[in-house]
């Protein structure tokens, strides 16, 4: 199977309007472990911006930030205008949180969970809510279990439930952390479509990934993180050309040498790339893409036969590894998720009485 | 300070718990083991001995009660004065202890709960203030606590008036000092180990561990409540208003100290800023 490609649709440049989100040189570190360690990040507003990076590389605690949820060891934050330190509630009632744990009450049915969210989002408890809880659940098609308890609900449920609590209060910034981590890939699918839809509601969407599958076809802007610094940022059509200067495509021919000579005096033909694998076709960079039918004409004119012509769009795969690429050859990314450094605890003897009563689980009401 | 998102996140801890009957069962067990089973069956067979000799026993006894409280000491034949003396001062450190025991349980589950869960990030990403958090938290802990102190302490006194009341010559609970000791004496000592308790549950890395602590916690506290407790039901009213006193200042300073202690780092569970 193929791997999907950068749409032709992201080409188009990131609006210029004012950034809802503006981080300037952030740090924070946890002990002595750097999580962010000068991040930059604008996301412009009605976008959907995707963090992309491995493990550890500082996605989550840049969401963190961004909502106040954690403070900026150093460096600014804005969101709305605003500095989460300061105006934490007026940024916190404006954006919308999924995280890559559902993060839901267990022992709440599904309209709890949601009532909970709609009275601290300040949507009170009257007819209007519950017109919204109503409204929320239909969308992301959850109606017929909102009187089930969550506990027993499937991990594809919880997240359309978290996704259903997120944009209640009908946010302007939307962010998801992994929000298909865990699901099959039918569920993965309509959770993407669903956030796909949202900046048509005139929100702004942060959606942080290490799956590069997902981003695909969704993201306005990408920023690819690591050790805590973006690495890189730009709409996907803007780093596929920055990486890829040249339109490239992949022709093969009956006769190898024959193509060979042939490409060797095309003045349209950049460079000729054989690559390692003798039975792969040549890789060609040409000046445009516009030139590739009259490329194909000019060979088939000088007597080759061509077998294959393959134009090259660079998926975001591609993009991402020719990036890492740039700052880290092949190495394996080290994973600089902070490590627990606490005495860990073999759980209780004499002192626990009783279970955790908040608890769903068997484990924790012991 | 938004005081219906306080109660919102009361409400809901609330309904959490009532979900939880393999919770509150052992819980409402606890309450009527030490508020009417063994309050009856002392009463009853006080009230019923016959055998001369053990009754002066028992009214010996009440001989280690200070003046003050014996002079108080209602009934005309050694069965009732005994009977009244148990109901009166006995059993009283009992309303202090049942309710300590069930607020610590709830309380010390309820913030590192929420981080164990992954809920903590539901709740550090939301408007609600982590002084509005802190104080939902207390009014969940607190509530079955002092629940249990209101329908204990009601059923008892028509216990006790039923059983010992005719012998004594009518109903006579409660007291002037057990109404001092319910609402003036007792909610402040919940207060000041929930305060406590609430400290450690936003500090510690687990559940097992909040509780664990919080035994060590609640107990020397329970022992502190009982015998200020029965001390102020032997010493009269006024001693009384001043343990009362005394611990409404411990706890408001605990409290304070105890919302500085949650954050929305150590809902998250990260580790915190320096």
């Amino acid at each position: 199977m193929s791997s999907p490609t950068i749409e032709a649709g992201s080409t188009t440049p990131l609006p210029t309007r004012e950034p809802v989100v503006a981080l300037a040189g952030v740090h924070r570190s946890f002990g002595t472990n750097p999580a962010l360690a000068g991040l930059d990040l604008v996301v412009p507003a009605g976008t959907i911006t995707v963090l992309l990076g491995p493990n550890g590389a500082g996605k989550t605690t840049a969401a963190r930030v961004v909502t106040g949820a954690l403070a900026p060891d150093r460096g600014t934050v804005r969101v709305f205008g605003l500095d989460p330190a300061v105006d934490g509630e007026s940024v916190r009632r404006r954006c919308g949180v999924v995280s890559a744990k559902p993060a839901l009450y267990d022992r709440l049915s599904g309209r709890d969970n949601l009532a909970y969210s709609a009275e601290l989002y300040g949507l009170g408890r009257g007819a209007d809510a519950t017109d919204r809880i109503e409204a929320a659940a239909a969308r992301f098609g959850i109606v017929h279990a909102l009187a089930q308890q969550v506990g027993g609900y499937s991990t594809g449920m919880k997240t359309r439930l978290a996704l259903a609590r997120s944009v209640l209060h009908r946010p302007d910034l939307l962010l998801f952390d992994e929000p298909t981590s865990g699901l099959d890939p039918e569920s993965s699918h309509a959770v993407l479509e669903l956030i796909r839809e949202m900046p048509a509601t005139g929100a702004t969407v942060i959606m942080c990934t290490h799956l590069l599958l997902e981003a695909e076809g969704l993201a306005d802007q990408v920023v690819v993180l690591d050790q805590g610094r973006d690495r890189v940022a730009g709409s996907p059509g803007e780093l596929a050309r920055r990486f890829w200067p040249a339109a490239v495509v992949r022709i093969d021919a009956e006769d190898r040498a024959g193509l060979r000579r042939a490409l060797a005096a095309d003045p349209r033909v950049a460079a000729v790339d054989d690559g390692d694998e003798p039975a792969l076709p040549l890789t060609v960079s040409v000046d445009d893409h516009g030139r590739i039918p009259d490329l194909v004409f000019a060979l088939t004119a000088a007597g080759v036969r061509v077998t294959r012509v393959e134009p090259f769009t660079p998926s975001l795969e591609d993009l991402y590894f020719a990036v890492r690429d740039g700052w880290a050859g092949d190495a394996v990314p080290v994973d600089e998720t902070p490590l627990f450094e606490g005495k860990l605890s073999s759980g209780n003897r004499l002192g626990r009485r009783f279970g955790d009563p908040f608890s769903a689980s068997p484990a924790g009401r012991r | 300070m938004d005081g219906g998102r306080v109660l919102t996140v009361a409400r809901t801890d609330l309904r959490q718990l009532a979900q939880a009957r393999d919770f509150w069962g052992p819980m409402v067990a606890l309450g009527g083991l030490f508020f009417l089973v063994i309050p009856t069956v002392l009463l009853l067979m006080i009230t019923r001995i016959d055998d001369v000799q053990i009754v002066e026993q028992l009214s010996t006894t009440l001989e280690v009660l200070p003046q003050r409280a014996q002079d108080a000491i209602l009934g005309s034949t050694p069965n009732a004065r005994a009977a009244y003396a148990l109901a009166v001062y006995l059993f009283a450190p009992v309303a202090v202890v049942v309710p300590l025991t069930i607020s610590t349980a709830v309380g010390a589950a309820t913030i590192v709960g929420e981080r164990e869960r992954g809920t903590g990030e539901f709740l550090a990403h939301s408007p609600a203030s982590v002084r509005e958090i802190y104080l939902g938290k207390l009014i969940a802990s607190l509530a079955p606590g002092l629940g249990t102190v209101l329908i204990g302490f009601g059923l008892y006194s028509v216990l006790v008036n039923v059983l010992v009341g005719p012998s004594v010559g009518g109903w006579f609970f409660p007291t002037t000092q057990w109404w001092v000791l319910m609402l003036w004496v007792v909610p402040p000592f919940l207060g000041l180990t929930l305060a406590m308790v609430l400290r450690l549950s936003a500090k510690v890395k687990s559940t097992a561990a909040a509780q664990q602590a919080s035994g060590l916690i609640s107990l020397p506290m329970i022992m502190i409540a009982y015998t200020q407790s029965s001390g102020a039901l032997y010493t009269g009213v006024a001693v009384s208003w001043v343990i009362g006193a005394l611990a409404w200042l411990g706890a408001a300073l605990a409290l304070s100290r105890g919302m500085r202690s949650v954050t929305r780092a150590r809902l998250l569970g990260v580790a915190d800023e320096a």
